[in-house]
């Protein structure tokens, strides 16, 4: 199905999605089944959460990427310590101490500017990536656990859409780089991670036309999140139907006991919150061609590692490796 | 103030801002309380929503209108069984539309509005400026209820990396607009008289050098420009930021928190339920969305599904006293009884881990209310009537 090169052979793979869908959850599982196989991980969260650690029973990261499981590194991205290292590496203003007020104003400014703050981001994820691709770091595969779908363009448009506003300076000459970077197909792609339910479907179908419409970027797959198993086939479904009649459940609690029809009800529940996911998924592959992952809804009471290697797990058989 | 139900809370008060984070189903939620409202109490109800789900839109008659609030016809009321006792009217935010409506109405002249308001930069920060969309939200708010065409209003709050950014917003925007940050950037400009002219002091010299080194000087011009436009506005904007803020910690407003049973928006909601008690806000009722019958955890119900799995042949024998095409099939049957043992099993993990999570919950606020996993999805008025009688039928006080 897929056009372009395999998931884990990219250097640089971006999760986004609605909140909520599992992000993290996937890009961390991502790093853990490339680490498996020999590869050296640097895990990017960009949310303030810093989520990405506890996917592996750590404690929370920061902007110095940590060992958080065998070959997989984590970092947070945060705009005060992106920009300190921007001044410092790009620009070579060495900056000491805390940035404090300096930070705010400079925070302020960026945020009112298109693309400054999402510039610093993205830039400092691609940064790695240019470096390990020249051998200057050793990372195989970046990973970022990205911004939201309402943000995701605008972050990953940043490049694009600063070099429009800003005529000269710095800035401007480092931001091609970054842009040409994320459109080569060999290096990034973005993945966008749902669930098989009406909002994260529809936002799904969005996004992979605005990334079509507004970005250079590659679309890599889209993961779904939580999908539940199929019951019964549909000869399976009359009989199950028949179960529900009076004199079949009367049968049923007489040999198995009163608990019968909760177990029947259980069974009503999770064949209809199917057949509505299933409405959803039918509308997702009807409007997007992109590979789909399928990640099996987990009926565990674990979550941490334990969730991050099932998924992982899960991933690995989709992506038949 | 104590409220035993959804009802009497709805009764007490003119405000109720529905939040948790994203995929709780905060939409549904607040949409189905003002339905609860419309259809308990007298008068009328407003459900002011952000972005809902195309199919909600419709339903609720939302489709391509921009701030105007609609009501939604007593008939699609009447339709669903629910019995109208006030009016249900409905209205969606357009961002950039309020933001216009703003700057309009604390223009001193259309003239100047229109500088501000064809700006390139004002796009920018009125679309991409997350924040914006937190207190434009607010400002709404505070719009309709000072409008007095309401007796209560329930909104929707913005999907935001963190639920409790909102709550800050206007004072953040009143802090920007009157604060120190501001000044640094437009002094330099105003000193100097003409534009163009920079005159650095002190204090704002070692940020225009960073600045300009990453972004250049005209576009930092650009920018001062911009604000410096902005600037007969500022004492309107602190005023009626501060306003909003005053109407948030208002006791005619209250918080409903919205989560699913989840470990992570549980505790993004226990954070909220906190953050709201420590800033003096009310905080009205916790709802639990989409939550797994509790049925699921009766033993009964294990012992059966256990029976179904281990005995399945022997069950799917006896059933065959029943004359029925569908059981005559005994591997069928008994295969279909295995799976219906398996499915419950595998449920009723996730409803206990649901239920551990229930009685981790601390500190809640006095109504707790329960809505199920539906069936279906919910995106037609019927579907939040389903929402709305559980609202009201299950309080555990």
């Amino acid at each position: 199905m897929g056009a372009g090169p395999a998931l884990l052979d990219r250097r640089l793979l971006f999760f986004t999605g609605k909140g909520g869908v599992g992000k993290s959850t996937m890009a961390a599982a991502c790093a853990l089944l490339a680490a498996e196989r020999g590869k050296r991980v640097l895990l990017v969260g960009v949310d303030a959460k810093g989520d990405v650690a506890a996917q592996f029973e750590r404690p929370a990261v920061g902007f110095t990427p940590r060992e958080v499981h065998p070959g997989v590194f984590a970092m947070a991205l945060d705009t005060e310590a992106s920009l300190r290292e921007y001044l410092r590496l790009q620009l070579r203003i060495p900056v000491f101490g805390r940035l404090g007020p300096l930070a705010r104003v400079f925070d302020f400014v960026a945020t009112a500017a298109p693309g400054v703050k999402e510039i610093l981001t993205v830039g400092k994820v691609c940064w790695e990536v240019r470096e390990s691709i020249a051998g200057r770091a050793a990372w195989d595969l970046v990973v970022v656990d990205a911004a939201a779908t309402g943000h995701i363009v605008a972050q990953l448009g940043a490049a694009d859409a600063i070099s429009e506003l800003v005529d000269v300076g710095p800035v401007r000459a480092q931001t091609a780089w970054v842009a040409d970077l994320l459109a080569d197909p060999a290096v990034s792609a973005v993945n966008v991670v749902t669930t098989p339910e009406e909002m994260p479907v529809a936002e799904t179908i969005e996004l992979v036309a605005r990334v079509r419409s507004d970005l250079r970027v590659a679309l890599g797959a889209v993961v779904v999140n939580r999908v539940l198993p199929e019951l019964f086939t549909h000869a399976d479904e009359a009989t199950f139907a028949a179960l529900r009649h009076d004199g079949a459940t009367a049968v049923l609690e007489r040999e198995a006991g009163s608990g019968v029809r909760a177990v029947l009800d259980g069974a009503s529940l999770a064949v209809s919150l199917r057949r509505t996911r299933a409405e959803h998924l039918a509308h997702l592959r009807a409007e997007v061609d992109l590979p789909m992952l399928y990640v099996p809804y987990l009926f565990v009471r674990a979550h941490g590692l334990r969730v991050t290697r099932m998924v992982a797990a899960s991933l690995e058989a989709e992506l038949g490796l | 103030m104590k409220a035993a139900d959804l009802e009497e809370l709805l009764a007490a008060k003119e405000i109720v801002v529905c939040c948790g984070s994203g995929g709780v189903g905060k939409t549904s939620i607040a949409a189905a309380t003002a339905l609860v409202a419309a259809t308990r109490l007298p008068g009328r109800v407003l459900v002011l929503t952000i972005d809902p789900a195309r199919r909600l839109a419709t339903a609720l008659g939302l489709d391509g209108i921009g701030n105007v609030a609609h009501q939604v016809p007593p008939s699609v009321l009447a339709a669903t069984g629910l019995e109208p006792r006030g009016e249900l009217w409905a209205a969606m935010l357009d961002t950039k539309q309020s933001w216009d409506e703003l700057v309009l109405a604390h223009s001193r002249d259309e003239e100047s509005a229109y500088r501000i308001l064809d700006n390139r930069l004002y796009h920018s920060l009125t679309s991409r400026f997350v924040q914006s969309h937190d207190y434009i939200a607010m400002e709404r708010l505070y719009e309709l209820h000072s409008g007095g065409d309401y007796d209560l209003i329930v909104v929707d709050t913005p999907p935001t990396r963190n639920a409790i950014d909102f709550l800050d917003a206007p004072a953040r925007m009143a802090e920007f607009f009157a604060g120190r940050l501001l000044r640094w950037l437009t002094l330099p400009y105003r000193v100097g008289g003409k534009r163009g002219t920079r005159v650095l002091n002190v204090a704002s010299r070692p940020f225009y050098q960073v600045a300009d080194r990453v972004l250049g000087s005209k576009f930092l011009e650009d920018i001062a420009g911009f604000f410096l436009n902005f600037q007969p506005m500022y004492e309107g904007f602190v005023e009626r930021a501060t306003a909003v803020q005053a109407l948030l910690s208002d006791r005619r407003t209250t918080f409903a928190v919205v989560t699913t049973l989840e470990a992570a928006p549980l505790h993004e909601a226990e954070r909220f339920c906190d953050e709201l008690r420590t800033r003096g806000f009310h905080l009205g009722a916790l709802v639990l969305n989409m939550t797994l019958p509790a049925s699921l955890l009766s033993r009964d119900g294990a012992s059966a599904a256990d029976a179904l799995v281990s005995r399945s042949a022997e069950l799917a024998g006896a059933l065959g006293e029943i004359d029925d095409e569908a059981l005559s099939d005994h591997d069928r049957t008994a295969r279909v009884l295995r799976t219906v043992g398996e499915s419950f099993r595998n449920f009723a993990v996730v409803a206990k881990r649901e239920a551990e999570l229930r009685t981790e919950l601390q500190r809640v606020p006095d109504v707790v209310l329960d809505v199920p996993s539906l069936a279906r999805d919910v995106g037609d008025v019927s579907g939040l009537a389903e929402i709305a009688r559980h609202l009201v039928g299950t309080i555990s006080a």
